[in-house]
């Protein structure tokens, strides 16, 4: 695997489960106009994983779908903070979304400078569509910064921001793994 | 304007907006049948919303996600048009989670597989379009508006419910075979989705040109459009009596019609389960609405 | 609910902004995100007003209680008029207009 590919993947991982994890939220926000926003959002999240995956699909001759799902769970390199299940707790939620949203940014920015001029097409679009998120983050940030349970929440998560395991899953990545992929897995090699 | 002025004003076509006088009946009567289709869309997530998580390759993720943040978007606009009539949104929440209010029954039931994403997204949500497109004639104007914002929402669904069934009839034999199952088991409640026949005249819905369309007429229509759609693809319907006659008519295994009352009032399937995720949710993010909204009306 | 903010939005540039509906939000910042998201995610809109509904003042009486039409179009009926001018004149055979 290219200095690209193990470069990329984690990050496509990273958004990948993210956007599974935020998507558990659709239906159950706290109120409809969010549960709309937040929505976009994971979407945003999973479109990136995809264009992030075909990329290095490209190199090794496979398809995102199949860098997506048809890994074991082990392969996977996703952050440990985005694997935690966190529905129904918003606060939690927001306090991730933040965290990550000004983690990611930095990452980003590295993309957008790269000589690859794929990498930095991709990551300046990427970027672009990051700026809502970062407007939507920042704006539960500024109102939820005097509820105890979003301070608490924060200074939870901060430390796993910091973590660099990404081989080692948390105990609930098996079992999501094991969602995201049963469909799939239940005809093998078929065409959804 | 008298209660019959007011009768024939919108029985010849006559738009009424929110803040003009209307019979207290027929604020009732407008309030209760939008405040069912909020519901009914809110209630729609709950069965597709585990399949998103399920979706067997990112695109299908992607569309299975914008299909339902549409039906939580068509929630918000319907449940804005209630409250602008008199009833605050927290208030038709509290009715549906405490089983006060109803939902259509396709909504009680479960889902098994994949072969019910595209059947829903394909049949059900069609039988939805065919009422939804009759009520963009709504005397209702309010009502009529976000109908026609629904609708163009709602165009892509059925795309992708048929991408979905077609890809699977285009594959194996055990994904054909989700689709035929998926078919047998929706065929009871969307035969019973539009209703029973009730006569256009003695419907207040139709009356009070809330509803443009008679409950026959829709599932009618809905046949009309899709049994051939069903057949084309060398799927069944388990009905031996379903054909089309001589005048153009379908006929059909009566529908079991206490079973739809029986549903709708609150005993279906999933209904106790689903209505419990959401008081769940509710109570767990209740704390959000009281820092973020101010307190109910 | 707490405020309560219209949006009108425009379909194409050049066209006159619509009212699209309402969305319920705390604020101005979180009124323009879900503006966006009800209005503008499949791309529907390219503009969008966003204005509390306190703002938005409605004006539905007009008084016309002596019919005044002679600065309308209605106020000048010329149909008669003219077929008698024509006639006077010869040049039409035909009952047109």
């Amino acid at each position: 695997m290219s200095e690209r590919a193990q470069l990329l993947l984690p990050i496509a991982d990273d958004e990948l489960v993210l956007g599974w994890r935020n998507s558990e939220w659709t239906g159950i926000a706290p109120f409809l106009e969010e549960d709309v926003a937040f929505s976009s959002i994971a979407q945003n999240e999973i479109g990136h994983a995809r264009a992030l995956y075909q990329l290095v699909a490209d190199e090794l001759g496979t398809t995102a779908d199949e860098l997506a799902f048809d890994r074991s769970p082990e392969e996977y390199r996703c952050s440990r903070l985005v694997q935690l299940r966190l529905v129904p707790d918003w606060a939690r939620t927001i306090a991730r979304h933040y965290l990550y949203e000004t983690a990611d940014a930095r990452r980003v920015d590295e993309l957008k400078a790269s000589d690859d001029p794929e990498v930095a097409g991709l990551a300046a679009k990427i970027d672009r569509e990051e700026a809502y998120h970062r407007m939507h983050a920042q704006m539960w940030f500024d109102r939820l910064r005097d509820e105890p349970r979003f301070v608490e929440a924060v200074e939870e998560l901060q430390p796993l921001l910091a973590s660099e395991e990404r081989e080692e899953h948390t105990p609930e990545f098996a079992e999501l793994w094991e969602e995201m992929t049963m469909v799939r897995r239940s005809v093998v090699g078929a065409t959804w | 304007m008298t209660e019959q002025e007011f009768l024939e004003y919108v029985q010849s076509g006559g738009q009424v907006e929110t803040d003009d006088w209307m019979p207290d009946d027929y604020r009732a009567k407008l309030i209760k049948f939008i405040e069912m289709h909020g519901n009914s869309e809110l209630m729609g997530v709950l069965p597709e919303r585990e399949w998103i998580l399920r979706a067997p390759t990112l695109q299908r993720k992607l569309a299975l996600t914008a299909k339902v943040q549409d039906e939580v978007g068509h929630a918000q606009l319907i449940y804005r048009v209630v409250e602008d009539l008199g009833k605050p949104r927290e208030a038709c929440l509290e009715d549906l989670v405490s089983g006060n209010s109803k939902f259509h029954n396709v909504f009680h039931y479960p889902t098994k597989t994949w072969g019910d994403v595209g059947v829903i997204a394909w049949l059900v949500d069609a039988a939805a379009i065919i009422s939804q497109k009759a009520l963009l004639k709504c005397s209702y104007a309010p009502y009529a508006r976000i109908m026609k914002k629904i609708c163009w929402e709602e165009s892509f669904h059925i795309l992708h419910g048929r991408d979905v069934i077609l890809t699977m009839m285009n594959g194996t034999d055990e994904q054909r075979e989700l689709v035929q199952e998926a078919v047998n088991r929706w065929w009871g409640p969307l035969m019973q989705f539009h209703g029973n026949p009730i006569a256009k005249e003695d419907d207040p819905m139709f009356v009070w040109r809330i509803k443009s369309q008679g409950n026959e007429e829709a599932r009618q229509q809905f046949l009309d459009g899709y049994v051939p759609q069903i057949w084309e693809l060398g799927l069944t319907v388990p009905d031996p009596k379903l054909e089309k006659n001589g005048e153009g008519v379908w006929e059909y295994t009566e529908p079991d019609w206490a079973e739809l009352k029986h549903v709708v009032t609150g005993h279906g399937p999933r209904t106790a389960e689903r209505l419990e995720l959401r008081r769940g949710t509710r109570r767990e993010t209740e704390w959000v609405r009281r820092a973020v909204l101010a307190e109910a009306a | 609910m707490s405020g309560v903010y219209e949006v009108f939005r425009q379909e194409r540039k050049g066209q006159a902004f619509a009212h699209a509906g309402s969305v319920a939000a705390p604020n101005a910042a979180f009124a323009e995100a879900y503006a966006r998201e009800q209005y503008g995610r499949r791309g529907e809109s390219v503009a969008l007003w966003v204005v509390p509904r306190d703002a938005v003042m409605q004006i539905e009486e007009f008084v016309d209680e002596l019919q005044r039409n002679y600065h309308r179009v209605d106020g000048y009926p010329l149909k008669e008029k003219l077929k008698e001018a024509r006639e006077r004149a010869g040049t039409t055979a035909s009952a047109d207009s």
